[in-house]
């Protein structure tokens, strides 16, 4: 018992020291993002190359001098997919000074608008969240700053008429996805297209956690046999329906995962490139590894003397973390210059943020424009097909049946 | 420490039942009192006062399943949806009908209980770990309903936006008023639940669960008290859930999923089944840990590794050390962080004359 108390004491010693050291942080000239981010949770499989894309790009634009002075600090703090750590870890950011803040995950995104906007720090969540925060005026904090998932499904449904012939009247969707919010979101805005298309429309819900789909995958393959089909999916969801319908015998080039059910670990977790040969993903960055700010990153590590990080191998996440991350400093960029150099609030990046256009960082953005009513940037995606083994973009950014989704826009609360 | 007790001096029968017989307790309660009333709110900013915010809803919750796992021995793994049951009935109510939370709280621990019981008829014919499996469908039937009709969850996204208390005029924005309103509910809970398991209703639990053909045949109705059981504990749960909707400003289903369920059942598991402190240091210990884990490991990691590989081992390490430290704990107790806490405080009892 003695030694047992003992034992306690010095456990507990050594957390109250690590807690009064960890206060001693703040430093000057340095400017701090908050980010969320789940590398051991549900979400791990985007994590695992996002991550270290934050820090990635940090470093760069900090190897080059910073903005405007200020060092660039990114925080993250993991929350295990789940809200209530969720709200801890902004708290702590909050506390430590974040005046832009990187959100992880649907269910976080929602808990935090009510005080992204009592505290005034604008968060991002590109590709997830709650598609009615594409409105600035009732979402004022909060920017999806990547196609929602109303202009996702709208998207995807335009991809499929294209795919088919330029109409789709009599043609027969399924829409396959996870059963949760983020996977029902898109499904009011698909309705609405389907009645100014006049397609037929099944929708397949799979239940969480999305890793038994047979049923489903049998009804659409030999039973529904649609003309295409649309995967919303997260998770290991994704690679278990790519495999299904391989071996289902169901032509993987009419079938179009949505952002999330489209980076390569979902590739190579179905079975690899050759197996899903055909296969077409909606993305919100630009795919692949040769746009300039992947160079300069590279160089920048060969410079250290470092390897190239893993992470870096694949495009998909990594992009996208490159994306948000880089949205974040140019708004930062743009608040410290209105500021005339001085460290700026939390609305000061706010207001930048609705200031950010044409900024593509060489294509790997889309041309997104976002002002104080369009917290999206205009909704933009590209469709990437897999052939010959790599993701070979099927087009420009595009967007579709945006008066739809502004329809459900106004609509919302 | 400094008080010897001898011999039973009661002389009525007032003194007999109170809840706090001993001076030193009663010490205790009111040092506790003025350090998590006055001390606290004090010493700690927002971000200190967030953390107490989210352990004080917990202990709410994990009082109410140490009622049914703990004093009536049935395994529930359905907390998480009655508290998503709570949530959702107190935000349609305020959002739609303008209620003010002294409706809405009871409001939402009243149909949590209601569902509560009907899950709890399953218990009257079986029991232990068959009786988890009808509450673990319970909790999926529940999060599947909310899921899925717009009347409840407010739309495809199964959000309800959730105003911040009034109270008397004044919004509850800051962490310390929320604080302050939260205390109110936790000491009614454990005081609450103090009293109810010395109660006959308390004690026709404690009969069940000791041994429940025994306390058939000394005359319990067992269908009535399991079912009690069941409502009490959901009433609880509900009561929580409607507070983390107040807290959070938002009700979402998804932050009430099975993960949850099983969250709180290790609360009470570690903090002690069966007893009154037990759920609170359950729910320190659960919400504490993982959160100074990664306080320990970003200050002393430092020491080793770079940010970026230090930002990319944390998650994985705390976890594991979160994961070992529970089962540290519970080797060392198996009968939980109560009955630590029971050790200290009887060694303490007798110092420094402990012969």
């Amino acid at each position: 018992m003695r030694y047992l108390t003992r034992r306690t004491l010095t456990l507990a010693g050594c957390i109250a020291a690590s807690l009064g050291a960890g206060s001693a942080m703040a430093q000057q000239k340095e400017i701090l993002l908050g980010a969320q981010c789940d590398r051991v949770g549900p979400t791990q499989i985007v994590a695992t190359a996002y991550c270290p894309a934050m820090h990635d790009y940090a470093a760069l634009i900090n190897s080059k001098g910073g903005i405007g002075g200020f060092r660039i600090r990114i925080d993250e703090i993991d929350n295990n997919y789940q809200v209530p750590p969720a709200i801890e870890a902004y708290e702590r950011h909050k506390q430590m000074g974040a005046v832009s803040y990187l959100i992880w995950g649907t269910p976080q995104a929602l808990a935090l608008k009510p005080r992204l906007e009592q505290d005034r720090i604008p968060g991002t969540s590109p590709g997830f969240g709650s598609a009615a925060a594409a409105d600035g005026k009732k979402y004022p904090y909060v920017f999806p700053i990547a196609a929602t998932y109303w202009s996702q499904g709208a998207a995807a449904i335009d991809f499929a008429k294209r795919r088919l012939g330029g109409n789709l009247k009599g043609k027969k969707i399924a829409y396959l996805y996870f059963d949760n919010p983020a996977g029902l979101e898109p499904l009011p805005v698909i309705k609405d297209i389907q009645e100014l298309e006049g397609f037929e429309l099944r929708t397949f819900a799979v239940p969480s956690p999305g890793v038994e789909m047979g049923a489903q995958i049998l009804d659409i393959s030999q039973r529904y046999r649609p003309d295409f089909v649309i995967a919303h999916l997260f998770g290991r969801a994704p690679s278990v329906a790519i495999k299904d319908l391989k071996r289902a015998g169901f032509p993987l080039s009419k079938v179009l995962g949505l952002v999330w059910a489209s980076g390569e670990p979902d590739i190579i977790a179905a079975g690899g490139f050759a197996l899903a040969e055909g296969y077409n993903t909606m993305q919100f960055a630009g795919v692949g590894t040769d746009y300039p700010v992947l160079n300069e990153i590279r160089a920048m590590y060969q410079k250290e003397g470092k390897p190239v990080p893993p992470a870096m191998e694949t495009s998909v996440y990594y992009n996208r973390a490159i994306l948000n991350t880089a949205l974040h400093v140019e708004a930062v960029r743009i608040a410290v210059q209105a500021k005339g150099g001085k460290a700026p609030t939390g609305e000061d990046v706010k207001a930048a943020f609705e200031r950010i256009k044409d900024f593509t960082l060489g294509g790997l953005l889309p041309p997104l424009e976002v002002t104080a009513a369009d917290h999206e940037g205009g909704g933009w995606v590209q469709v990437f097909t897999i052939k010959g083994g790599k993701f070979v973009a099927d087009g420009p950014w595009f967007r579709a049946y945006r008066d739809v989704v502004q329809k459900h826009l106004a609509a919302a609360h | 420490m400094f008080y010897r007790e001898s011999g039973v001096f009661k002389t009525s029968y007032a003194a007999d039942t109170a809840l706090m017989p001993l001076p030193n307790t009663r010490i205790g309660a009111a040092l506790a009192g003025v350090i998590f009333l006055a001390v606290l709110p004090m010493v700690f900013g927002e971000y200190g006062m967030s953390i107490c915010n989210l352990i004080l809803i917990a202990i709410v919750g994990a009082i109410g399943l140490n009622i049914l796992v703990g004093y009536t021995d049935q395994v529930s793994l359905g907390h998480g949806a009655f508290m998503s049951v709570g949530a959702y009935a107190a935000a349609n109510l305020v959002v739609r009908m303008d209620m003010p939370f002294w409706v809405a709280i009871p409001a939402g621990g009243v149909m949590a209980a209601f569902i509560g019981t009907l899950v709890g008829i399953p218990s009257l014919r079986i029991k232990g770990l068959y009786l988890a499996i009808t509450t673990l469908a319970a909790q999926l039937i529940i999060e599947w309903t909310i899921n899925h009709v717009p009347a409840i969850s407010g739309g495809a996204q199964s959000t309800i936006l959730m105003p911040p208390p009034e109270v008397f005029g004044v919004v509850l924005k800051f962490q310390w008023q929320i604080y302050f309103f939260l205390m109110v509910f936790v000491i009614i809970a454990m005081v609450g639940a103090a009293n109810l398991i010395r109660s006959r209703i308390g004690r026709a639990f404690i009969a069940i669960r000791d041994q429940d053909i025994a306390a058939e045949i000394i005359g319990i109705n067992i269908a009535r008290y399991k079912l009690y059981a069941f409502a009490i504990s959901s009433f609880y749960a509900g009561v929580a859930g409607v507070l983390y909707t107040y807290y959070l400003g938002i009700a979402n289903y998804e932050q009430f999923q099975l993960t949850v369920s099983i969250d709180f059942l290790a609360m009470i598991i570690i903090g002690g089944l069966g007893s009154p402190l037990g759920p609170v240091f359950g729910a320190i210990f659960v919400t504490l840990l993982p959160i100074l884990v990664r306080r320990f490991l970003e200050t002393f990691g430092g020491y080793f590794m770079d940010y970026s590989t230090l930002a990319a081992t944390i998650p994985s390490l705390r976890l594991a050390i979160f994961g070992s430290l529970i089962i540290f704990f519970l080797v060392v107790e198996p009968e939980g962080l109560n009955r630590l806490w029971r050790k200290v405080r009887n060694y303490f009892r007798t110092w420094p004359f402990s012969y």
